[in-house]
């Protein structure tokens, strides 16, 4: 990790729904180009703490920057330069390929040119030039996971947010999707991520482990499993979250 | 500008490919304009008359044939008695029914007077008062004709007479009347379901949150719901306008660019209601349903079907904040009167008024967080 530039900084981030407290005083920070791995069971408050530092929903208290810029003040700053990427949230179906790299293209501010050679440049790495024109709707899951990663990345933000970017793709198509991640990463593109396979986990280079809205756990996945003396991520991931 | 350009893409991209969409855009006004024009009538026209003639002489036999030659009636016969006519009144067959007295003949002769009953079936009220004055007519020129057969040698004059002009429609013809509001309300109803689904769409299908975690300013985001639709609904009106003129023939007097700037206006008044109610919505449900009590009460209320002078007064004030009365009064003056920009000034600028806060408010409430 070079200089260990910090692209997310959370102190003391709080959420709360009502008298719930989704996020409890939450603490971490995240450097340029890692793969930051955010776990936690059904629950647990990550989906609350990704869309805080998207900019989607404000924190009730505390400080989060991300990608220099406070998210409480600055949300289209923010925006700007994060990528987002769901399982459940993806493009649109009804348009091409081409059409929906073209619509997030332009609406993060690329030149139709620079469009042009993003599209070409990710479907050529996908091997899924001859899809350009076909309506997303005709295209299988694990593939449109793929361009939907592709088109997150296109703007080059500094960090990209991945929730459960894999669920329900095939262990293959897995594979090149962390391909991928880890391609971006070299890149210098930070990946946030969050996953339920535990082997997925293995592969990022620190991890958080959330429970009942606190991080109980961070650190590099080795060290994780040799605190707590068990031998895969696995049984830490059970230790932690029951 | 850039970014507008590319969502208003998007959204063209996304309505003509979608096949149900072309039908709705450009099939269903049509056909709303044709059918409703044509239904949407208050002229009472083949009432359906019995009649019990406990007279039987050519005297009632002729009263019964200035009925039966009327256009605005269908003589359905005649009852053998009182029973039978109150069961074809009952179950719908006769709507008027005239009872003819025994001796009709022989006291309009000998005593100068005849009676004769109208009953009429009065559910709908304002309907009902309509078939007694044509019965009234009819028998009132039946009278004339008696007076004049009687008296040939007196000249039965009127100290008073009327001499009327029906204006900007002469003939009085209720497809004139109702044309321009039809087109009203079929502009509206594109406007407002279009815009209010095509948002909740984008909620209900998750990709909402795409576009919320992207730079996208809420104005450039919400304006580039509205256009798309603005755009459709004003192409919709020339469609509507073409065919008032070749199947109705009813050219707009007035000043058709004047109308589209009116339209212009209002649509964007329109839409941003469906936006605002999409804002509040989470699904193409509750949008519809939302959308639907809206436009149900301002078409009632909007004078497209009574006029709103004979509103009580409540529902006059409430009038005062239905965008869609304003136009349909606005597209009949510029329509069949002629009116200029003058005539129609203090309705437009409420429009307009109407427009300015509701986009802002659809602006204010379309969230980018959740």
């Amino acid at each position: 990790m070079n200089q260990k530039e910090k692209i997310i900084e959370v102190t003391n981030l709080v959420k709360m729904f009502g008298s719930f407290t989704a996020n409890y005083n939450l603490a971490f920070d995240v450097y340029k180009g890692e793969i930051f791995g955010f776990l936690g069971a059904n629950g647990a408050g990550k989906t609350t703490a990704i869309r805080i530092l998207c900019g989607l929903s404000p924190p009730t208290s505390g400080k989060v920057i991300v990608a220099g810029y406070d998210v409480s003040l600055y949300p289209n700053k923010v925006k700007a330069n994060i990528g987002y990427m769901s399982q459940k949230f993806s493009l649109y179906n009804d348009m091409t390929v081409k059409e929906n790299f073209r619509f997030y293209g332009g609406i993060y501010g690329l030149s139709g040119k620079e469009i042009k050679e993003k599209t070409q440049f990710f479907l050529k790495k996908l091997k899924m030039e001859h899809t350009r024109d076909i309506v997303l709707s005709e295209i299988p899951l694990g593939w449109k996971q793929k361009l939907a990663f592709s088109v997150a990345i296109m703007h080059d933000p500094k960090v990209v947010f991945l929730d459960e970017p894999t669920g329900g793709v095939d262990p293959i198509t897995r594979r090149q999707f962390w391909e991928m991640i880890y391609e971006s990463a070299d890149k210098g593109i930070t990946v946030f991520v969050t996953t339920h396979y535990m082997d997925e986990a293995e592969y990022c280079e620190r991890i958080s482990i959330m429970s009942e809205g606190k991080i109980e756990a961070l650190d590099t996945p080795a060290k994780l499993k040799s605190n707590y003396g068990v031998n895969t991520m696995n049984d830490v991931f059970i230790k932690i979250a029951r | 500008m850039r970014t507008l350009y590319y969502i208003l893409q998007k959204e063209f991209i996304q309505v003509f490919r979608d096949k149900a969409m072309l039908p709705i855009i450009f099939i269903i006004p049509v056909l709303q304009l044709l059918i409703l024009s044509y239904t949407a009538t208050f002229e009472i026209k083949n009432v359906d008359l019995i009649v019990l003639d406990n007279d039987r002489t050519p005297t009632s036999r002729e009263l019964v044939n200035k009925f039966s030659g009327s256009s605005f009636y269908h003589f359905n016969g005649y009852a053998d008695n009182f029973e039978s006519a109150k069961q074809m009144i009952k179950s719908g067959k006769a709507e008027q029914l005239i009872i003819i007295e025994p001796n009709f003949e022989k006291k309009l002769i000998n005593e100068k007077k005849g009676d004769i009953q109208i009953i009429t079936d009065a559910i709908n009220g304002s309907a009902a008062s309509m078939m007694l004055v044509y019965a009234q007519s009819i028998i009132g020129d039946f009278n004339k004709n008696i007076i004049i057969a009687q008296y040939p040698s007196q000249h039965i004059g009127m100290p008073i007479k009327i001499d009327s002009l029906f204006w900007y429609n002469p003939e009085l013809n209720y497809i004139t009347y109702m044309v321009p509001g039809i087109l009203v309300l079929l502009v509206t109803i594109i406007g407002m379901f279009l815009g209010s689904m095509n948002l909740v769409k984008e909620k209900e299908i998750g990709t909402i949150e795409q576009i919320n975690v992207t730079p996208i300013k809420k104005y450039q985001f919400i304006a580039g719901k509205l256009i798309p639709f603005w755009i459709i609904a004003n192409i919709d009106l020339a469609i509507g306008l073409l065919l008032a003129y070749f199947v109705f023939g009813i050219p707009v007097i007035g000043s058709v660019g004047l109308l589209f700037f009116v339209a212009s206006v209002y649509l964007v008044g329109v839409l941003s209601i469906g936006l605002v109610i999409s804002t509040l919505t989470n699904t193409m449900q509750q949008a519809m349903f939302i959308s639907w009590f809206f436009l149900v009460i301002f078409i009632l209320m909007s004078g497209l079907f009574t006029p709103i002078e004979s509103m009580p007064h409540w529902a006059q004030i409430m009038n005062y904040a239905n965008p869609v009365s304003y136009f349909i009064k606005i597209n009949r003056m510029i329509m069949l009167k002629g009116s200029g920009l003058a005539d129609i000034q203090q309705d437009l600028i409420i429009l307009a008024v109407f427009a300015i806060v509701l986009f802002s408010f659809s602006i204010l409430r379309y969230r980018k967080t959740v």
